[in-house]
């Protein structure tokens, strides 16, 4: 879900990264403060609302969001078991009105924008290299999508196969490949100019 | 041209010899590198950037010490790889080709137009804000290649860019790098590409078994590996 800004000219699009990532701190904040699940239903109506605003494709901006939906369909019920509906309420809107907020902030910012915005910052902390800082983030980025191709390949490589998928039989290979592929990853990195 | 110099180089990998006292001069401005897989080929092709350090002997170019200054010989020397999948860092395609110029701390409109310059020669201008995982395996080589070439290195050092394209995919970027104003150095098994090249070196178990014009060392491959 992270890296993929949708092209675009609205205010969100516009605003500079640093008051965007400044606002969405503010935002997450303020949802970890508030405890009724009214006011919480009312908080992720407004963040549904930064869809439309910025021109975002709600059907790409469904698939930012869907997974969490997944995780709180067992965590609400579970959380409401040990405590409340209304607190497993709270809790459940809350998180999925911190994931919308963190999709509109990822699809309207370019991943480059923000790196520019982070290192710019921590270029005024002298005990730290915001240039290295900078490329681990952009590192952890792009390894999201290439760890998930990694498991997808290994899991059909084994059903091609016809073997059964167990834990160890997919995480050996997920491993290997992955300390290959980091490997590779590195030497890309220094051909790229990035050896230090 | 840019010259590329090794001195008695040779590198082993553990106790294993893959490189025995290689000797050469390279100056022209296409030279193709063939030989079996294991034979050495690779580990010559990335001791032109640095990648891979000589075990004995030296690599110099253009009178840099590869061991020594590999930061400088980086900037003059390009490295394009078999997998693009593992050159991409950036989640879009411009983003990915700015990234090689975060480096070279250029003004900002002159790197993007540096990067529009060189999406517009690989074709990918109209690809620029896709996410460049998500590219068909020629175009995403179409992006390692621009990705590489948008900090205008005088030398590319290409290993096996074609091995994993489908033929169409191959003709594309195979003629990219024909058209490639840069002195190439190229490793493949694609040997039709090597027709028009100024040179052709054939790598068989760590030495180098031939060294001529592409015909001429093309037969002598085909012996090798007969």
């Amino acid at each position: 879900m992270i890296g993929f800004a949708v092209p675009g000219t609205s205010v969100l699009h516009r605003m500079r990264p640093g008051v965007k990532l400044a606002l969405l701190a503010a935002a997450v904040t303020v949802l970890a403060v508030l405890r009724d699940p009214v006011q919480l239903a009312v908080a992720l109506a407004l963040s549904c609302a930064l869809v439309p605003l910025a021109h975002l494709p709600l059907r790409q901006t469904a698939r930012q969001v869907t997974p969490v939906l997944w995780l709180l369909a067992v965590a609400v019920p579970v959380h409401a078991w040990f405590g409340t509906w209304p607190d497993a309420a709270a809790m459940g809107l809350r998180i999925l009105t911190a994931v919308t907020l963190a999709a509109v902030f990822t699809m309207t910012t370019k991943v480059e924008a923000l790196l520019d915005t982070v290192q710019a910052a921590l270029r005024r902390v002298p005990w730290i290299d915001a240039e290295r800082v900078g490329l681990v983030l952009a590192l952890t980025i792009r390894c999201v999508p290439l760890l998930a191709a990694i498991v997808r390949e290994v899991i059909d490589a084994r059903r091609a196969r016809g073997v059964g998928g167990s834990l160890r039989a997919i995480a050996v290979p997920v491993i290997v490949r992955s300390l290959r592929t980091a490997d590779a990853f590195g030497e890309a990195l220094v051909a790229r100019g990035y050896d230090d | 041209m840019t010259e590329i110099v090794f001195e008695h180089v040779a590198h082993r990998y553990g106790d294993v010899p893959v490189l025995e006292d290689v000797s050469l001069r390279l100056a022209e401005r296409r030279i193709g590198i063939v030989g079996a897989n294991g034979s050495g080929k690779s580990t010559l092709a990335r001791m032109v950037n640095g990648l891979v350090q000589p075990t004995s002997g030296r690599v110099l170019v253009d009178g840099l010490d590869v061991a020594r200054r590999g930061r400088e010989v980086r900037r003059r020397v390009g490295f394009v790889f078999t997998d693009p999948d593992n050159q991409i860092v950036m989640p879009t395609v411009r983003e990915d080709v700015a990234f090689t110029l975060r480096r070279h701390r250029l003004p900002a409109d002159q790197a993007a137009a540096r990067v529009d310059d060189a999406l517009e020669t690989f074709g990918l201008s109209d690809l620029a804000d896709r996410p460049a995982h998500k590219l068909s395996g020629g175009q995403k080589q179409l992006l390692a290649l621009a990705a590489v070439l948008v900090a205008r290195p005088a030398v590319l050092v290409a290993d096996e860019p074609t091995t994993l394209l489908d033929a169409r995919n191959a003709r594309i970027v195979g003629e990219h790098l024909a058209a490639l104003p840069q002195q190439l150095v190229m490793v493949t098994h694609h040997l039709d590409a090597l027709a028009d090249f100024d040179r052709v070196l054939v790598v068989d178990a760590g030495r180098i078994v031939a060294d001529d014009a592409p015909a001429a060392a093309l037969e002598a491959y085909r012996e090798v590996v007969a």
